[in-house]
């Protein structure tokens, strides 16, 4: 019952996203404030429904309700409960349902901050966001539908895929969903913007927490899918370029590129029909990566042929969307008046630069991703994209943004003095130098690329906090002022620092990966592997029975230059309802470093297949990840962003703008 | 979306293990390496955008023996390549070859930067730029005009 409910749930939904697109648009038009306040009411109900529809599928996961079938396909009755509850996620139909709770979360959000946006923009905003949810909830109603029923009731459910019963991965997708989603309030609001003409100062301020939100959740899940990757996947990679990473890669590329240039567009009033621009294309990136994941079209074209349905249908999605929106920019965007001047030389002209690498480091991992299945589609031929092509394409256009960052932060705002600002970073410079010939004179002889990439990740981490120092600090201030003055500065100012910090940290992370050894052997008991320093030695393997798995755990002794440093366990699973092996690495982290174990065949003679890492530094690669993310978060809290635009009208003292 | 590629790696794993085997590396440590920077290019044909080195997948295996028995066999490494890409097509090359039907793929990367430059410069100078002080010419200019109203009133 409940489930039917859930499914009529999302049927209503529907219904009243027609209403909620159609109405306010019309009041708008109408200048009738009665149809336009339509907006917020309906989209909060819309909100509701899809949340009942989501708890719905949720319980009859929770309870095994095996008579629903989606159920029946992906859980199972001894699955731990975090597992049950991820499982709504963790496929196609339940995974989609996710994206519309979200993306009607965000359409409540911003029908409750009605005092800090104006009704105008509200309920065109709302409206625009109503369509969007129209086209998904079609799509799910009509291909997908997760409440579909198996008569009679399965007695047992097939469980979950083995891989995806981890905790990291119970928790990326909705991450992920929050940023790739969350773009589309941008993109709400840029098509608000063209559809009254109108943009201003107080539009990129309204835009812009949602933007940074979106952008740092976008971050949080990429950096969680890879750490899953490296811990799960077990042969300690951390990225792949694989297609289905690209698609939300993609998309933050150009959410990072838009965070950048709505900062423009609110401190200087420049480079709006830019931003625009950036915010449609930021969500048709995030549309695209729906279609390629979703579609079947990655696995081959062939694959996508043969059961077009689905892929048909966001394929359709895409294009309205895309095609629809660039349309209307086309026609809207010559009326929109440009604003603030600057010289190339400046704040401004750095962030011109940054988007424009940007933007073409997301047309290269674009082009690498859509090219060999256009290329197949038109002349037949197939060819691989991997690794290789990135690296001698996406590496070139990252350093050089890389190496201007420091230099663009510093520069001042309408026209800057390039030399004056390198001056203020010649310590900087300096340190950072110094790291890169000690580190060379230390390794003496090993890979080039590490001191190199960690003396730039240093010269960004210094470069970014430069700026506190200076903005604080100068000589003869005693340190308990400068200190005052360091903890008095906008957020937003902490929030850049800290975001830019932790790329550094990333680039240092990546870079010392080329420092990272490893071994391999066939053990036994008693035997070991050694890879550099490190060794770890068999001491003993251990079977265990789990509610849903039988393993076999090596448990290893580590050493370091013959000394121990404690002991892990890498594993070998059988998920026994799907009959499916997997492998769990073992992992040792020491610092920021890890030691990396795991396991392969078992030989004939009893022995079995051990691969050891050591990976100093790995952990620098997430951490600088979240740390740009906390960026994101404490711009957030900026004291501006709090407070809210003025609304000019008769509000009430200006709301908090909800950060989400 | 980490979920597809989990399913397809699910998919294409029919027996758990590792990349290279202990059994696999060759005794002499040189060619090993060459093995190993060959393989890294090399896709495996039935995985999502994995090496041969990184994939468990038998196909993966038997690629990896066959890049060290040609060696063994006294190829370069551009002759493994080429006998690779010769029984299974472009498809196993991870990097794609520099040819004309590629030509679009490797050049976009350069014709984006480069339109997108001078898109940008234009668009920024077709702008007035910021007031700049008079040169000669317009300072006399501007104190003849001065001049002249002043002798008006």
């Amino acid at each position: 019952m409940l489930v039917e409910a859930g499914h009529y749930a999302l049927a209503l939904a529907l219904g009243l996203s027609l209403i909620q697109f159609i109405v306010p648009l019309w009041g708008a038009r109408a200048s009738d404030p009665v149809l336009m306040s339509v907006a917020p009411a309906t989209g909060l109900a819309v909100f509701g429904c899809v949340a009942f529809s989501f708890l719905a599928l949720t319980i009859a996961y929770v309870s095994s309700d095996f008579s629903v079938l989606n159920v029946v396909q992906n859980s199972h009755s001894a699955k731990p409960l975090i597992y049950k509850i991820s499982g709504v996620w963790g496929n196609h139909e339940g995974s989609m349902l996710l994206w519309i709770l979200i993306l009607t979360l965000f359409g409540a959000v911003v029908a409750l901050a009605k005092n800090s946006i104006p009704l105008r923009l509200q309920a065109n905003t709302l409206a625009v966001q109503a369509a969007v949810t129209i086209a998904f909830l079609l799509f799910i109603l009509l291909t997908s539908n997760p409440f579909t029923r198996v008569i009679p009731a399965a007695a047992e459910g097939q469980d979950l895929n083995p891989l995806l019963q981890d905790p990291g991965l119970a928790i990326h997708p909705p991450l992920l969903y929050i940023g790739y989603v969350g773009f589309s309030i941008s993109f709400a609001f840029a098509i608000a913007a063209l559809i009254d003409g109108r943009i201003d100062a107080v539009w990129a301020r309204i835009v812009r927490p949602w933007t940074l939100g979106a952008w740092a959740f976008l971050t949080l899940g990429i950096a969680m899918g890879s750490y899953w990757a490296y811990y799960e996947l077990g042969w300690g990679g951390w990225w792949f370029w694989d297609p289905v990473e690209n698609a939300s890669l993609m998309p933050w590329l150009a959410g990072t590129a838009l965070v950048h240039s709505t900062v423009v567009m609110e401190k200087r009033d420049a480079l709006k029909v830019w931003t625009i621009l950036l915010a449609i294309l930021t969500f048709s990136l995030s549309l695209l990566g729906t279609f390629l994941v979703r579609s079947g079209v990655l696995t081959s074209v062939h694959s996508f042929a043969v059961d077009p349905e689905r892929g048909t249908f966001i394929l359709g999605i895409l294009i309205l969307f895309i095609g629809g929106s660039l349309a209307l920019f086309a026609w809207r965007a010559p009326m929109l008046k440009q604003g603030g001047l600057f010289a190339p030389v400046s704040r401004e002209g750095a962030l011109v630069l940054n988007n424009l690498f940007l933007a073409t480091a997301c047309a290269t991992v674009l082009i690498g991703t859509l090219y060999p299945l256009a290329l197949e589609v038109v002349t037949g031929d197939k060819i691989s994209v991997g690794e290789p092509f990135f690296n001698l394409t996406f590496i070139p256009l990252v350093l050089p943004l890389l190496l201007l960052l420091p230099l663009g932060q510093t520069l001042a705002w309408k026209r800057g003095n390039f030399l004056g600002t390198a001056q203020r970073l010649y310590a900087v410079f300096g340190i950072s130098i110094l790291v890169t010939i000690a580190l060379f004179a230390y390794e003496h002889g090993g890979p080039v690329a590490a001191p190199l990439g960690i003396g730039l990740g240093v010269y960004l981490v210094l470069g970014s906090l430069n700026e506190i120092v200076t903005r604080s600090w100068s000589k003869g201030t005693p340190l308990s002022v400068a200190w005052r003055k360091a903890a008095n500065l906008p957020r937003s100012t902490w929030g850049t620092a800290l975001a830019h910090a932790g790329v550094g940290l990333t680039v240092i992370g990546i870079a010392a990966t080329a420092w990272g050894v490893e071994g391999l052997a066939a053990v036994k008991v008693g035997g070991s592997v050694k890879a550099g320093n490190y060794e770890a030695r068999l001491e003993r393997v251990v079977p265990r029975i789990e509610a849903n798995f039988r393993e076999d755990a090596a448990v290893f002794t580590i050493l370091r230059n013959g000394q121990a440093l404690g002991t892990l366990e890498s594993m070998k699973r059988l998920y026994v309802t799907r009959g499916m092996p997997t492998t769990e690495a073992g992992i040792m982290t020491i610092g920021l470093g890890q030691v990396y174990a795991s396991l392969g065949e078992v030989e004939a003679d009893g022995s079995v297949g051990v691969r050891l890492y050591y990976k100093p530094l790995v952990l620098l690669i997430w951490i600088g990840s979240l740390i740009m993310a906390l960026g994101g978060g404490i711009s957030l809290t900026d004291r501006r962003l709090r407070i809210g635009a003025p609304v000019p009208a008769k509000t009430a003292p200006a709301a908090p703008v909800p950060a989400e | 979306m980490r979920v597809i590629l989990a399913f397809l790696t699910a998919l294409v794993f029919s027996a758990t293990a590792f990349a290279v085997q202990p059994d696999e590396v060759l005794k002499d440590p040189a060619m090993e390496k060459r093995a190993r920077e060959i393989s890294v290019e090399l896709r495996c044909l039935v995985c999502q955008n994995q090496s041969i080195d990184d994939s468990d997948a038998q196909l993966a295996k038997d690629l990896r023996l066959l890049v060290r028995e040609r060696l063994v066999a006294g190829d370069s490494d551009q002759q493994v390549r080429d006998f690779l890409v010769q029984r299974y097509g472009e498809f196993v090359l991870l990097k794609p070859t520099f040819s004309a039907h590629n030509m679009l793929l490797w050049l976009t990367p350069a014709l984006v930067l480069i339109l997108g430059g001078i898109g940008a410069y234009t668009a920024l100078r077709r702008r007035p730029q910021p007031a700049q002080a008079l040169d000669d010419e317009e300072q006399k200019a501007l104190e003849a005009l001065l001049r002249r109203d002043r002798s008006a009133s």
